[in-house]
């Protein structure tokens, strides 16, 4: 009873382990967001994510004033599949959220 | 718990979202659909007479799945 190997986090990979039916954050290519619950993953980051909210972050430039409008648009999606190639970061949610 | 047959809308990383019925998937991700049509039509007209599709897998970004009470 001395080992617990089965749980012990050896590679970064493992850290992601943790998370499993947990709610992560996951932060993609192309300015986008999601937050949901993290049913399953793989070696390339493929996740399978349950009660997802994605937000895309957009910045529009004004013509005139060259101010920057930041815009962010939010979806929700029961259940998704992420392809790993497009992910950044996997951490547990964000206290703000 | 096999996707096959099921509804699903595949979200690409042009922006592209393709709503059908899964056929097949392969070692690579490679996805075959089946009774397509583009999600936002008017948007995206390219496809309008296209029923049936192959998606190269590293073009996908999202693949909304049925949540499991069934459909969606």
């Amino acid at each position: 009873m001395s080992t617990e190997e089965e749980s012990a986090v050896k590679e970064p990979l493992d850290l992601i382990r943790l998370s499993l039916d947990e709610r992560i954050y996951v932060k993609l290519r192309s300015d986008r967001e999601l937050r949901g619950k993290l049913h399953a993953y793989d070696q390339h980051l493929n996740m399978i994510l349950g009660d997802v909210e994605e937000i895309v972050t957009t910045v529009e430039i004004d013509d005139e004033t060259y101010e920057e409008i930041v815009r962010t648009t939010r979806r929700t999606i029961p259940f998704l599949f992420v392809r790993g190639d497009g992910v950044i970061l996997v951490s547990p949610p964000l206290r703000t959220a | 718990m096999d996707l096959v047959g099921r509804e699903v809308t595949v979200e690409l990383k042009n922006d592209l979202a393709i709503r059908g019925t899964l056929h097949s998937v392969d070692q690579y991700l490679n996805i075959k659909l089946e009774n397509t049509r583009v999600v936002d039509q008017d948007k995206y007209p390219h496809m309008l007479s296209v029923r049936n599709c192959f998606i190269r897998g590293s073009v996908v970004r999202y693949v909304q799945l049925p949540s499991r009470r069934g459909g969606h």
